[in-house]
């Protein structure tokens, strides 16, 4: 079954290229801009087969893991691209994408939905498809891991899912989200395997009731660090290979150079530049191999990683900067070979996008909190510039002691209309952590991944749980727990709208619907972390996040220093815009009663024009630094942040929020009624913390004002979208000047402020004639995405975002 | 005592140095073909009927042009910005209107302003007693200073005043040494040619003083929709706007002449 004619739309050869990059790299580029996204059955017939020839019979759960992953590694085909200097690819081939069975089995209509649909789309082949029918599908189907966590949900659970009023993130998905720190950049698989030494060692059965599964554990990751040393090995005699059969000198001594440094890492830690990046490079095949985790893994503070290496190799002239340059190039390549493995019905919706949210971070600060910007970090902002591509995000960290010139660098990258990279308050960032009761050295090591999430880089466990969708509990609320589309009472009995004699005894009830819907939800991610933890334990990935080994327990299993589980509230201002109108014109004015204004909302407003005139022009509105449309802000943030702080989860995770929507804003509108702020029948609610779109008119400066109004240092991540007219960035006066914006926010504590600069004609022409944008990107919500890979709806609304031009 | 103010515009950042918030002051005793602010010329409230549709249906509503606003009101919606003001350098910018017919109150708000700290400019067509200057220059730290048309006659029949009051004060300005930028609106058909030019070059060149840069503003006709609503002619209507890259050959002889020159402000 072939794909709809799409297949070249991921072409960006619309935008000049510098004349920087080399010929090898400009090949590289284009071949995975090129590159057609597949699903790939490889991996998932290794496991199936894995798994069905017993090949681990008897072993504990970890042990068999381990075994699985080191059964495809040394199966799985080898791929070294021509000309590439960094190698390992997760398929058979650039955008090859291979699947995870044993966590979603997908079905033969889920393979026709990836390969027809226009969005994200995934081609799947005749054998692909034979495969799933004759294998994957009859092994797996009743035995993945999705289906476990389908029959252990609770009716509740399950009616507010289907209802919309949160996803569930481990539906299709495991567990990461973390971040590599200094140790996996500093440490080789064999001093590793020596740290797993010693903590066996350490292990005292007389007194320690777990002690058999740490060694059981321990033993998991001995076998997962062998795997990944033998699958560089691979590459090494793979490398020799081609290079005997190399005609140019040139390519032949690369080859022969590439071989020794598989050799080298991840065995051994890395001693140069190149070795580095290709020991990075296979620790991160390794995780996004094992599973199909959640923003697959991350570098994190790549400039603060490199610079040591760079800096004595430029020293003793065995490196020079254009050589630099190119590793690095043909190392960003290798992320955008790889996007996120394909998602299927509400987790596609929550996160429609190829990007897979590795977000690598520039700047911030050092250890012992001196300003961390340095040579590095602006060579790494010049790649960037120049790579252009949709794989890895990146973003920069800045602290009051970072300099004018970095932040001018980073806004001047933004100006070219790609969305990255995005710009996070490092002083708020550590202050969160701390907060949080992080050590002060590890949360300047710290830093933000996938959206906007705070963690400590190699040293926490921080996941996502799911969205959670505040406006769609006031819609319930409006209607005594009942929701008026699945026809379901889902919610608390809390009365019919007229029976509220006030606002604040509405509040009470609103309030009591999200606490009742915060426990349905973090109850339903008690059991699913526990399915986890005995099902699907990542013992590699459990190598590089500390304090795993010295405490023989696993990633997923709260083996890291510290463990966080967040639940991402979306809409906070289509509710507080709701709230306010709900106040103004029912409570305070008495214009309406309370149930003809939800009759209204019910008809979409048909008949009803003279409140939605007066809801969208005569009602205060968030994001014009109006305290009056600004007051129910801190109610709503305090109504969720109670609810969800305080709770702990199987592994010892404290429970927390943060506010941030990928594309789930749209799926979460697309559930919903009008809503009281005006918002018509199925439209997107506001996205992370930005107003309302088009709520805000007073400019960004009132916007920034509005969003400081939110507690940000009790959360784990905001995300505020601002658009400006390319027209703003027109010289180097109005580039200082949104430096000196975005740090007047941040001294606000703002958490995290990203533009997208394209005017909104761009746009509405791209909409009409996809062909001519093919390569423009534009920021969506904590990541950026091809315009013509987002949905309509999702393309209107990043037109309609209040432009703020420079006038 | 009060002022009627017709708006105030935040994240102002053509206005003087950093982000400003820039406060407009009705009234306006100059009356210039070319005005991009109409609603700024009469000192009294007005009102306009503006149209909102929504799902089909058209609602009026009157809009009130002028708010009579006490120095505390406006120094408080002023100081909501001080934080983007502080981090940048910016400050506040009484503009118009002519923000010197209303001198008492001006001043008032200026040594408010100078009393939080602020840094003030005064966006002036420079058209009042010379006293009025004096008594608001020791709290105005920068004036952007209007220079339209050298020629009074034309001046006077393009703006409906005579230039030498204005000429007066920016002369008095010049040889105080206080710190300005000179804005000089670019329109064609009347003062888009070598002649005015050449003869600002030469005033300047024979009044030397404190000038900051010159900032030429080219004539753009997104007014024109206003004047309909204002019910005012606009007898430069068919004009078009003009491009920055129009301006260049004037900027080369400002330059050349020693002063930093912007196209657009």
């Amino acid at each position: 079954m072939s794909g709809p004619d799409l297949k070249q739309k991921s072409v960006g050869n619309n935008y000049p290229i510098s004349l920087m990059m080399t010929e090898r790299i400009k090949q590289l580029r284009r071949e995975s801009l090129e590159a057609v996204n597949s699903i790939n059955a490889e991996r998932a017939l290794l496991i199936t087969e894995f798994y069905s020839k017993h090949l681990a019979f008897g072993d504990s759960v970890p042990v068999q893991r381990a075994k699985s992953l080191q059964y495809i590694l040394r199966n799985k085909s080898i791929c070294i691209n021509d000309k590439e200097l960094i190698v390992g690819e997760r398929g058979p081939a650039p955008k090859a994408t291979p699947t995870y069975p044993e966590i979603n089995v997908h079905s033969l209509q889920d393979l026709d939905i990836l390969d027809t649909r226009e969005k994200v789309w995934f081609s799947v082949d005749k054998e692909t498809r034979k495969a799933y029918e004759e294998l994957i599908i009859p092994f797996w189907k009743g035995r993945c891991n999705r289906d476990r966590v389908m029959e252990s949900m609770s009716p509740e659970w399950l009616n507010a899912y289907q209802a919309g009023i949160f996803t569930e993130f481990m539906e299709q998905r495991a567990p990461g989200h973390t971040v590599a720190g200094y140790k996996l950049f500093q440490k080789g698989m064999l001093d590793i395997l020596q740290d797993i030494k010693q903590s066996r060692s350490n292990i005292d059965p007389l007194n320690d009731p777990a002690a058999y599964d740490k060694l059981e554990e321990l033993k998991a990751m001995e076998i997962a660090a062998h795997a990944i040393m033998d699958y560089a090995e691979r590459h090494a005699l793979k490398l020799e290979e081609l290079a005997a059969l190399e005609k140019d000198d040139q390519r032949r001594r690369e080859l022969q150079q590439m071989a020794k440094i598989c050799r080298r890492v991840p065995a051994h830690a890395p001693s140069n530049f190149h070795e580095v990046l290709q020991h990075y490079w296979f620790i991160h095949l390794g995780v996004i191999t094992e599973l199909n985790p959640w923003d697959s893994f991350n570098p994190g503070r790549l400039d603060q990683h490199l610079y040591p290496f760079y800096q004595a190799e430029t020293a003793d002239g065995s490196l020079n900067k254009e050589q630099a340059v190119e590793i690095l190039q043909s190392f960003w390549i290798k992320f955008n070979n790889h996007p996120a493995p394909p998602k299927v019905g509400i987790t596609a919706q929550e996160s429609n996008t190829y990007t897979d949210f590795s977000l690598i971070n520039h700047g911030g600060l050092t250890p012992d909190g001196k300003d961390a910007v340095n040579e590095m970090t602006f060579i790494l902002l010049d790649v960037i510039e120049e790579m252009r591509l949709l794989q890895p995000s990146s973003m920069v960290q800045l602290s009051e002691k970072n300099p004018d010139a970095f932040i001018e660098r980073a806004v001047r990258i933004t100006k070219t209309g790609f969305g990255q990279p995005s710009i996070f308050n490092t002083d708020a960032i550590i202050q969160e952590l701390l907060n949080q009761g992080k050590s002060l050295e590890d949360a300047r090591n710290g830093g933000c991944s996938g959206c906007v999430e705070v963690g400590a880089f190699g040293t926490e466990s921080y996941i996502l749980t799911g969205y959670f969708n505040l406006p769609k509990i006031l819609e319930v609320t409006l209607h005594d727990g009942f929701d008026p589309r699945t026809g379901k009472q889902i919610g608390l009995h809390t009365g019919k709208a007229d029976s509220f004699s006030s606002f604040d005894s509405f509040l009470v009830a609103f309030k009591a619907q999200v606490e009742h819907f915060v426990r349905i939800k973090l109850a339903g991610s008690n059991l699913i972390e526990k399915i986890f933890m005995n099902h699907v334990p990542t013992p590699f990935l459990s190598l590089f996040i500390d304090d795993c080994v010295a405490k023989g327990m696993d990633y997923v299993g709260g083996g890291t220093r510290y463990n966080t589980n967040y639940l991402q509230g979306v809409g906070l201002g289509t509710i507080t815009d709701s709230l306010t109108a709900i106040s103004l014109h029912i409570f305070e004015n008495k214009s309406i009663s309370f149930s003809e204004f939800v009759k209204a909302l019910e008809n979409n407003f048909s008949g009803a024009e003279d409140l939605r005139y007066r809801l969208l022009y005569k009602t205060p509105k968030y994001g014009n630094d109006d305290d009056l449309a600004d007051a129910h802000l801190a109610e709503v943030f305090d109504i969720y942040y109670r609810a969800v702080n305080g709770h702990v989860s199987p592994r010892g995770a404290q429970y927390r929020i943060n506010l941030l929507p990928t594309t789930c804003h749209v799926y979460f509108g697309s559930v919903m009624h009008a809503s009281p702020d005006g918002r018509k029948s199925g439209l997107p609610v506001s996205e992370g913390i930005s107003p309302v779109q088009g709520a805000d008119r007073q400019g960004p400066t009132s916007v920034l004002k509005s969003a400081a109004k939110i507690d940000h240092l009790h959360t784990g991540g905001t995300l505020l979208n601002q658009k400006f007219s390319p027209a703003f960035f027109e010289n180097d006066d109005a580039i200082r000047k949104l430096g000196q914006l975005i740090r007047a926010y941040f001294k606000m504590n703002g958490h995290h402020i990203q533009f997208n600069v394209v005017d909104a004609e761009t746009l509405r022409d791209a909409q009409k004639h996809p062909e001519r944008h093919q390569g423009l990107i534009v920021r969506v919500a904590g990541y950026s995405d091809y315009f013509n890979d987002l949905g309509t709806d999702l393309q209107n609304e990043i037109i309609l975002r209040t432009e703020h031009e420079s006038i | 005592m009060q002022a009627l103010v017709f708006d105030i515009k935040r994240f102002a950042v053509h206005d003087g140095p950093g982000i400003r918030t820039t406060v407009f002051l009705k009234g306006c005793p100059l009356n210039c073909a070319w005005c991009h602010n109409p609603e700024g010329i009469s000192p009294n409230v007005q009102t306009v009927i503006k149209t909102i549709r929504v799902d089909g249906k058209e609602f009026k509503e009157e809009e009130i042009i002028g708010n009579r606003l006490s120095v505390e009101q406006v120094l408080s919606e002023v100081l909501k910005e001080k934080v983007f003001m502080d981090s940048s350098e910016g400050g506040v910018t009484f503009s118009g209107g002519e923000p010197l017919m209303q001198p008492a109150f001006l001043k008032a708000l200026l040594v408010a302003c100078k009393k939080e700290g602020l840094h003030t400019a005064v966006d002036t067509s420079g058209y009042a007693k010379l006293s009025v200057v004096q008594d608001i220059a020791p709290y105005t730290d920068l004036f952007l200073y209007d220079l339209k048309l050298m020629d009074d006659q034309a001046h006077q029949f393009f703006t409906a005043v005579s230039n030498k009051l204005i000429l007066d004060n920016l002369i008095y300005l010049l040889e105080n040494r206080h710190p300005l930028r000179i804005r000089i609106p670019v329109i064609p058909e009347v003062n888009f040619n070598q002649e005015n030019t050449t003869e600002c070059l030469q005033f300047l060149a024979a009044h030397p003083g404190n000038i900051q840069g010159v900032d030429l503003l080219p004539y753009h006709n997104m007014a024109n929709q206003k004047y309909l609503r204002f019910k005012k002619e606009n007898s430069l209507s068919s004009l078009q706007s003009l491009p920055n890259s129009s301006l260049t050959k004037i900027r080369e002889q400002f330059e050349r002449a020693g002063f930093e020159t912007k196209i657009g402000g």
